[in-house]
């Protein structure tokens, strides 16, 4: 289609509008309604342009291309009517640029400038303190009606694109403002603090309230990093004030990959841990029971000397190191490196053993990669959605963007199963309720009902899989009927949702710790895999098995090695030709034993066999299962060090604690869910004398006997370039601007959208006959309750980090038990009591919330904090091929206090 | 046995049955809920949300809109105070001041103790006897600013708002 604009001959689109096509070609339209993000408006009327054979101008955000029209964009009359609109608005605007934190990036005042308005027209500021509103005493955002021009912009991202649904336009005319329904407070609201509305304000009227005065936007230094909370990898823009080496707030860049310039709250909102005051700033070493500040020097000739020591008297074996999924890629594979060819030992495991063990098992042995077999953005496109225990809404935020997004806008149908009544539910055509533990039988069931019904792909299990007759005997036992009983959901629903899935033209399997933390959870993945197998949803673009990853960088964490039975790229330990290419890359010699994971590190701790622990960024003492037994291992372990950017709760077992940097003070890497291996920048400096992770171990290494030696982040991604082959042609020159997917064999690769397309990475896919167990503990009289624990959007993992953003900190400071209304009848138990859980371990207090998020007959409690641990009750049985424990399902029982 | 909220809800499910559904039946609705209700209430809207697919927000868009709804509960007595041309020109803006300070509320609300909702009216057809206050429909003529705190306490029981 061509058009022109401005006497130039442009190119557009299929159903372009005249602005963005003007956009594309780089001829600005001022405009103050319009986000690429939102349906057009067509309400602030600064786009008018004039259009041959058109009566009057029309506004360019909402006018279609056509082919041969011919546009003027910047006629006098255009310009002089823009002027008029801009008078306008500033007869509403009342405030000055001078005293505005969006001095120097607001719309308005550019094109006040622009277009010279005279100062008259300006009209009067207004006092600094803005009348009450729906933001007042809100400690993450804040309203200024006398700022706002009534774009509507905040309310229509909060309705379309957010879906909370929790602000409109009150009143008309001049009385119009912003306000929630009925004026209630904020966090009253729907509101879920994403804080989309200030990132699309044109103007300074929404703001982060804790930014207020610390910088205007004209003097501050934005530096594009990964976010450091969830697997989705968004890219984020931290603002720093250079006269304070302060983080002031967040932003992020429109039409940025991966997350298009949304966050959620921990995002925008979650970086005062940064240069928070309780940061360590030097190494500490514990004499006689209390830390002493040492130099570098002392602790590091500590930790060498007793790793040395250790290694000496019984061997290499008796050394663990646990490596983190919130450090670099370039740190996880300089820890691994360290203690597999400096120690002499494959005892290196990280978190990802209690998140996605099983995923990482299950998808390896089906398809040959345990990793998201699609992108992000393929969620848009997909005609079904299966997600199942994923709470995405919460645990992984802007993903649920894309998955409600493809709902509401291009709909897809949506399956949700899980026990809870979680946020997606409300999208979803069918909401499977299963007893927790029970999906075994809900998978193999929506098979039965397929295989039964003819809605099988034969030709792609004929060509593209083996085995599939093997699964089908366990598949067949398990008709709907059966599974009902097993797993309570009604058999007519299993069929519907069954035959949604398989008739769908793509369909893509959503899942995470719903499915993973379970003694079955290989099992569960397994039959997940063999679910896309037999309707063919997989290896097609929006049609597969997605793994939605946890941790900020438990992908690369997991790429990179930090796993007792894989070298970097997932190449087997106890692989002959493996173990001889790496002791040729590190020169050394090495074990060609698998290591012990978490669970089985710490239970060797209690039976003597392991002595010494290096923790890097991991915080165990809250993270694990049956944290009684995980805290005594720690307190037991003859030398225990704890290498973080905070004095933990596990730190506090420490010999020697030595200072990090935290993700804004480092170069490096971090690999999002999706495979893709996104940058991360210095913005800030470190606090005291903290240095770079990979530098530390670097410097133990050496100590050690063993030299390490890097100048910088981007040379040690060289090396992982070298020696792992998915990661074969990624280099920081490549990543600059937007990052790569793995598999990337070399340096023309242009990296894989996904996976499995026409070959499965281990050849064919494998069907594996899966049957139906039960969790390792079920209710009984003592503990007539199934316990599931969790996690929530306003805090992250073991809080280390959330817990001190007062902005996050406000909506839900503490933990609580969720309890279906009906039991908390019988036990007499109201909202907000006291009451106590406990299981075979232990036992907790905390708050009773009575609902129906959860059935009848369960309970949930969220694990983040250190004052009710949930892990207290958590059992520690674990898979037998993944050695995840479950987290998901144990007896328990509540009582008021 | 069924409580007040639940006779609430199934009046609501009544208004609802008398219209199509879709969500061009908003204001007609709202329109039938205030009547029957008074006001629009919270656990009202709270309802049509669930009802008819509108979310809250929007729905307190739409009607806030209108200056013909209203979100508390209406007081026992409507004070209308007219602020057409006849009544203007005769004084009716004193009027109104002396109301709003007796009553101690902005033409518009209803005073804290539920009892008066005082309301500024452009005519009310009346011009003859103008400045006029009309009180539940009962026409005050000749008003004066005295005359205000006799006719207040004639409907204000015991209370003193003089």
């Amino acid at each position: 289609m061509k058009l022109t604009i401005d006497d130039k001959q442009v190119t557009a689109k299929p159903a372009q509008t005249v602005l963005q096509v003007a956009q594309a070609n780089g001829i600005d339209i001022p405009n103050l309604c319009y986000d690429p993000r939102l349906a057009p408006s067509g309400s602030c009327r600064l786009c008018l342009v004039e259009i041959e054979g058109q009566r009057a101008l029309q506004p360019s955000c909402v006018f279609e291309a056509a082919e041969g029209l011919v546009v003027r964009t910047n006629t006098d009359e255009i310009r002089q009517i823009r002027k008029t609109i801009l008078e306008l608005l500033f007869s509403e605007h009342k405030a000055r640029c001078t005293t505005c934190d969006e001095n120097g990036k607001c719309d308005l005042q550019s094109y006040a400038y622009e277009y010279q308005l005279d100062e008259a027209s300006l009209g009067a500021g207004r006092g600094a303190e803005p009348a009450p509103n729906y933001t007042t005493g809100n400690l993450a955002l804040e309203y200024d009606p006398n700022k706002c021009i009534r774009c509507a912009r905040c309310v229509r991202i909060c309705d379309e694109v957010q879906m909370a649904h929790a602000l409109t336009f009150k009143n008309r005319a001049a009385e119009t403002e912003v306000a929630t329904a009925f004026d209630i407070p904020l966090n009253d609201s729907t509101c879920v603090l994403c804080g989309q509305c200030i990132s699309t304000c044109p103007t300074g009227a929404l703001y982060d309230r804790s930014a207020k005065g610390l910088c205007q936007a004209k003097d501050m230094v934005r530096t594009r990093t990964t976010c450091v909370y969830c697997g989705v990898g968004c890219q984020i823009d931290l603002n720093v004030n250079p006269k304070t080496n302060r983080i002031v707030r967040v932003t992020s860049e429109v039409g940025c990959i991966p997350n298009d310039g949304n966050l959620c709250v921990k995002g925008r909102f979650g970086m005062d841990f940064v240069g928070h005051p309780e940061r360590l700033t030097t190494p500490l070493i514990k004499r006689n029971g209390s830390f002493e500040k040492a130099s570098w020097d002392e602790a590091i000739e500590v930790i060498a000397g007793k790793f040395k020591k250790i290694k000496s008297e019984t061997g290499p074996d008796s050394i663990a190191g646990l490596s983190s999924a919130k450090c670099t890629n370039e740190d996880n594979y300089v820890f691994q490196k360290f203690i597999r060819a400096g120690i002499g030992t494959n005892n290196v495991d990280h978190c990802a053993r209690l998140c996605h063990a099983s995923t990482v098992a299950g998808l390896a042995r089906a398809f040959g990669s345990g990793a998201m077999t699609n992108s992000i953005d393929e969620f848009r496109n997909a005609r079904c959605i299966f997600v199942i225990g994923s709470n995405t809404p919460e645990a992984h935020p802007v993903i649920a963007l894309s998955l409600k997004e493809a709902v509401v806008k291009h709909g897809a149908e949506l399956i949700v199963a899980d026990p809870r009544e979680i946020d997606l539910v409300p999208y979803a055509k069918l909401h499977l309720q299963q007893r927790p533990g029970t999906d075994v039988a809900l998978i193999n069931a929506m098979m039965n009902v397929i295989i039964e019904e003819g809605l099988t792909d034969k030709d792609f299990i004929a060509e593209r899989t083996e085995d599939f007759e093997k699964a089908t005997e366990a598949i067949k036992e398990m008709t709907p009927e059966k599974a009902e009983k097993i797993t309570g959901v009604r058999a007519e629903a299993i069929r519907q949702a069954a035959r949604i899935y398989a008739t769908a033209e793509t369909a893509s399997i959503v899942f995470s710790m719903g499915i993973t933390q379970h003694t079955t959870g290989t099992d569960n993945v397994l039959s997940l895999a063999n679910l896309a197998m037999i309707t063919g949803n997989v290896g097609r673009e929006s049609a597969g098995v997605n793994p939605l990853r946890g941790q900020n960088n438990v992908q690369g964490a997991c790429d990179l090695g930090a796993l007792p039975n894989v070298y970097p790229g997932y190449q087997q330990v106890e692989a002959p030709d493996i173990h001889a290419k790496f002791e040729k890359a590190w020169d050394r010699k090495l074990s060609a034993r698998n290591g012990l994971t978490v669970v089985e590190i710490f239970h060797a701790i209690e039976a003597g066999f392991i002595r010494a622990l290096y923790l890097m960024g991991e915080n165990p003492a809250l993270s694990d299962p049956n944290l009684s037994r995980t805290r005594k291992a720690l307190e037991e372990v003859e030398f225990l060090v704890s290498q973080d950017v905070f004095l933990t709760e596990s730190g506090q077992y420490a010999d020697v604690v030595l200072p990090a940097f935290c993700f804004a003070e480092k170069d490096g890497t971090f690999t999002n869910t999706e495979r893709r291996v996104q940058r991360v920048r210095r913005t800030v400096n470190p606090p005291g004398q903290a240095r770079d992770d990979w530098e530390i171990v670097c410097d133990i290494a050496t100590a050690f006997g063993y030299r390490m030696h890097y100048e910088n982040a981007s040379q040690i991604m060289d090396e992982i370039a070298s020696v792992s082959p998915i990661y074969g042609g990624i280099s920081f020159e490549r990543i600059e601007t937007v990052g790569l997917q793995w598999p990337c064999a070399n340096k023309d690769h242009p990296g894989t959208k996904y996976l499995h397309k026409g070959e499965f990475k281990r050849g064919k896919g494998k069907f594996h006959p899966v049957r139906f167990k039960e969790p390792a503990e079920l209710p009984n009289k003592e503990f007539p309750f199934v316990l599931s624990t969790g996690r929530l959007l306003y805090q992250y993992h073991t809080g280390t980090l959330t817990r001190k953003v007062p902005a996050i900190h406000q909506v839900c400071p503490t933990g609580y038990v969720e309890i279906h209304v009906q039991d908390a009848e019988k036990h007499g138990i109201g909202d907000g009591d006291s009451v106590e859980v406990s299981t075979p371990r232990g036992k907790v207090t905390t708050k009773a919330r009575v609902g129906t998020m959860v059935a009848r007959g369960w309970l949930f409690m969220p694990f983040h904090f250190a004052e009710g641990p949930a892990n207290m009750l958590t059992n520690d049985a674990l898979d037998p091929i993944a050695k995840i424990p479950e987290f998901k399902a144990c007896a328990a029982n509540i009582r008021p206090i | 046995m069924t409580s007040s909220r639940d006779k609430g809800l199934s009046r609501i499910a009544d208004i609802l049955a008398k219209h199509p559904a879709n969500r061009g039946s908003l204001i007609p609705v709202l329109q039938d809920i205030q009547q029957d209700f008074g006001y629009l209430s919270e656990e009202a809207v709270a309802e049509l949300e669930r009802r008819m697919g509108i979310s809250a927000n929007e729905i307190y868009g739409v009607a806030t809109f209108y200056t013909q709804f209203r979100f508390s509960p209406p007081g026992e007595h409507t004070i209308l105070s007219c602020q057409g041309t006849a009544c203007h020109v005769r004084g009716g803006r004193q009027i109104l001041t002396e109301l709003e300070q007796r009553l101690g509320v902005t033409a518009g609300r209803t005073t804290a103790d539920g009892k008066f909702d005082l309301e500024r009216v452009a005519c009310i057809g009346c011009c003859a006897l103008a400045p006029v206050v009309a009180v539940d429909g009962k026409v005050h003529a000749q008003v004066t600013a005295k005359k205000i705190p006799s006719i207040i306490s004639r409907y204000a029981g015991e209370g003193n708002f003089s």
